[in-house]
């Protein structure tokens, strides 16, 4: 029980914390990000083509941060 | 047909982890060839993407994609016959956009003569502080069943789930970064049912044989990766990426990546990279086990082996004049081309003969090519 209200404390003053957050990069700061060279995901089916290939020649796979897929092949 | 193929749907569905919330994507279509030739290998096909957005909060997307495969690889050549067949498959995507928060569904099939995979997946992304930062959640589920040429009885399922968590955050007025974090499970058949490991066996004039690969019925992994992307003052920018990759069959793997991107007048954006990978292999992998069922689990897929891979990659974008079209805000005319070189450790050229266990370690290199044209309306 006490340990539940503590938890409960903490998640509070984090919440409290984060509702104070004065973003430090203000909204005109930010024109760099609207870039196209700046997306993180340009050209969705081409990444997606190329994620194919890993997924398809190597044993890792997921946390590509964008479209996978593809065929094996052997 | 391969274990790899388990995870197409799913991981085609699989929204960018650290992506933007907040704004539904734009309307646009995609119409990409792509091209694949390495190792005995060649698979080309069209990918066609169609995005459109309904009220400023609806999104849907619908994706087709092909597959032709003409495979001679050193794995078909030396056990079996070359091959040729299809893959399509089709995915729809549906987002829904409400203040900061976006929700996005979606479902797939793919479909070849001894391979279906279903696939659907849910995902969330909330932008907090000040929009600086967003958090975003995703499941995947997928059912498959795999199949086997010549052998109509054969048909065993596969069960997968893949959890995400993404974060991304603007740093400064010129730094993004990202995390990513992705856990799968398989469980059901997961091996080829075609691959077989070969065996040191004196009866036989090469002294080696094969059997049947037997894989464990169950698998999980988790990867990890940061990323980040920095807007160079003269208006350029670089981009890097790490991942870590661990999973219960003993492979463990590192990913390194960096980028550059370059407009070049009004039209142009060039744009290179470099890309390294390397992995340990699966506890059950070997290129030669001593005797016929030296253990419970057999692996010989080089996939599993101790490699690592380098891939050069350049790109361009022009970005074509107004053509009139009324509907067309605009288009581009995009080519990228990659270069991937593959060296196995412990994976051996078995074509090269010789004594079993002394043939030249295995490599290959392989073009990668994506021409494509994007319009956005």
């Amino acid at each position: 029980m006490l340990r539940r209200a503590a938890l409960l404390v903490v998640a509070t003053t984090l919440a409290a914390g984060c509702s104070n957050v004065e973003p430090w990069v203000k909204p005109y700061e930010r024109q760099n990000f609207a870039d196209p060279i700046m997306a993180a995901d340009r050209n969705p089916v081409a990444t997606s083509y190329l994620n194919h290939v890993f997924e398809a020649r190597e044993g890792a796979r997921g946390a590509l941060g964008s479209h996978g897929g593809g065929c094996g092949c052997n | 047909m391969l274990r790899q193929r388990l995870l197409i749907a799913l991981l085609a569905l699989a929204p960018a982890l650290p992506a933007a919330a907040a704004v539904l994507p734009d309307d646009r279509a995609d119409v990409l060839y792509h091209r694949y030739d390495g190792g005995g290998v060649t698979i080309d096909g069209p990918s066609l993407l169609v995005r459109k957005k309904f009220a400023e909060k609806y999104s849907v997307a619908a994706n087709y994609y092909v597959d032709m495969i003409s495979s001679a690889s050193i794995d078909v050549v030396s056990t079996a016959s070359p091959y040729e067949e299809q893959r399509d498959q089709v995915s729809l995507t549906f987002d829904m956009l409400n203040d900061k928060t976006q929700y996005s569904l979606s479902v797939a099939g793919s479909d070849e003569n001894d391979y279906t995979a279903r696939t659907a997946s849910f995902d969330v992304s909330q932008d907090l502080f000040g929009d600086l930062t967003t958090v975003s959640l995703g499941f995947s589920r997928g059912w498959d069943e795999v199949g086997k040429r010549g052998d109509a009885d054969f048909d065993e399922p596969v069960d997968r789930r893949s959890y995400r968590l993404g974060l991304s955050q603007i740093v400064t007025p010129a730094l993004m970064m990202g995390f990513a974090y992705e856990t799968i499970t398989d469980e059901g058949f997961l091996n080829n049912p075609y691959r077989s490991v070969r065996y040191l066996d004196d009866d036989v004039p090469a002294g080696f044989a094969f059997q049947p690969e037997v894989y464990p019925s169950t698998r999980t992994s988790s990867a990890v990766s940061l990323n980040a992307s920095y807007f160079l003052p003269y208006r350029a920018a670089v981009h890097g990426e790490y991942r870590f990759f661990t999973d219960t069959w003993g492979i463990d793997a590192n990913t390194v990546r960096v980028g550059y991107t370059q407009p070049v007048g009004a039209r142009w954006i060039l744009e290179g990279g470099y890309r390294w990978y390397g992995q340990s292999n699966a506890d059950f992998y070997s290129d030669l086990f001593p005797r016929r069922d030296a253990q419970n689990f057999l692996g010989r897929d080089k996939e599993l082996s101790t490699f690592t891979s380098q891939m050069l990659s350049v790109g361009a974008t022009y970005e074509l004049p107004p053509l009139g079209w009324g509907f067309l805000q605009r288009s581009t005319v995009n080519v990228f081309y990659d270069r991937i070189r593959y060296d196995y450790d412990d994976f051996r050229n078995v074509l090269a003969g010789g004594t079993p266990g002394t043939e030249p370690l295995y490599g290959f290199d392989a073009d990668v090519l994506r021409v494509f044209v994007s319009a956005w309306f």
